[in-house]
């Protein structure tokens, strides 16, 4: 046991591997076994994700989830900003540039309107709630929309860490929602052809949502979705913590 | 070789990053602002640039891909080792923002379609 603890101590970043592996695995099976795969796994292990981070704060006070336990550090190096920022840049060569530029306008109108909808609805609702700081606003309206671009522009702006991940919390919910009601709003909004489901990526953004939606769909739409989700992201790590930040502090300060 | 694709990336970020940090302090925030962003647009453009001059092969895209499809564990770490639990004070905040902006775009939707099939 004591060996297996040096080995343990010694080797954080690859232990995180583990924790992680067997979690996203779980969630795969969870998925598919008690949600008939309707709940994509990786939302599941994310949220999974984040009762893990509940349970390392409630048990050590701390302030880093689950990272605060000393045999599970290595999680913290895995999900620190370096690893983080570094995979999200490798997702942009899913999308391509020729196919995005062939649907032309209504895919980048979609891309910009979806980014204001999902950005300004998010302040707003928070706004409401009683929150009037404006890089706590700019973190949650990053948020809603998505888990990514909430803690990029959190962590740009310099939010606190309770912020940050209430911004991740609001985009799993969001990645959820979307996952779930694409096939059943589908038909109504209009959502059958290469085109829609470009404007439909680029309305909602969250890449693994409008993925695992269309899927339910019509799995012929998912590549169209997925490339201009992917923009999505880019797009809102550019402009929320930048103009959209700086919008909102020209109104709150 | 693997190696030349994750150079390709690391390049890629490490450009974005550097951009990030210099328009922080054009706009007097003093932090990143969008490097992440840029980066992705700069790997984009070189990844057109490369497929039009044939460099684009099966290895150099491998050494990106696993990056690609690290993203998802990478943000499961991320979400474990945040401080989840003060957000949670604030739960019902989340599923509000989380389900009402996707209300409004649903709405919205139809809108645009229509709006770009009558021009």
């Amino acid at each position: 046991m004591e060996e297996l603890l040096k080995v343990v101590d010694k080797n954080g970043l690859i232990v995180g591997f583990f924790c992680i592996g067997v979690l996203a695995f779980g969630s795969e099976i969870l998925s598919k076994k008690f949600f008939q795969g309707k709940i994509p796994g990786s939302a599941i292990a994310i949220f999974l994700g984040l009762v893990l981070g509940y349970l390392g704060g409630l048990f050590t006070g701390g302030s880093k989830g689950i990272a605060d336990i000393p045999i599970f550090q290595g999680i913290g190096t895995l999900g620190g900003s370096m690893f983080r920022d570094f995979a999200i840049v490798a997702t942009a060569m899913g999308a391509s540039y020729v196919l995005v530029k062939k649907s032309g306008l209504l895919g980048f109108a979609s891309l910009l309107f979806g980014i204001l909808i999902f950005f300004f609805s998010g302040v707003a609702v928070a706004y409401m709630w009683g929150i009037s700081d404006p890089i706590s606003l700019c973190t949650i309206g990053a948020g809603a929309c998505t888990y990514i671009v909430g803690p990029v522009t959190g962590a740009a702006l310099g939010a606190d860490s309770d912020i940050i991940a209430l911004s991740i919390a609001i985009g799993v919910v969001k990645t959820i929602a979307v996952t779930i009601f694409t096939p059943v709003f589908a038909k109504k909004i209009g959502l059958k052809s290469p085109g829609s489901a470009m404007a439909y990526g680029g309305i909602m953004g969250t890449s693994s949502g409008v993925a695992a939606g269309l899927a339910a769909t019509d799995p012929k739409l998912v590549p169209y979705g997925a490339v201009t989700a992917t923009f999505y992201t880019g797009l809102g790590c550019l402009i929320c913590p930048s103009l959209f930040y700086l919008v909102l502090e020209f109104i709150f300060s | 070789m693997f190696i030349y694709g994750l150079a390709l990336l690391s390049f890629s970020y490490l450009l974005g990053q550097w951009l990030g940090e210099i328009l922080g302090k054009l706009i007097g925030i003093n932090s990143n602002v969008g490097g992440v962003g840029f980066a992705m647009i700069i790997l984009m453009l070189l990844k057109e640039l490369f497929e039009r001059k044939g460099w684009w092969n099966t290895e150099l895209i491998l050494g990106i891909n696993f990056w690609n499809k690290m993203y998802i564990p990478v943000v499961i770490a991320m979400a474990a080792s945040l401080n989840v639990q003060s957000a949670v004070s604030s739960g019902l905040l989340a599923v509000l923002v989380g389900l009402i902006p996707v209300a409004f775009a649903f709405i919205f939707f139809p809108f645009l379609l229509r709006f770009f099939k009558e021009i």
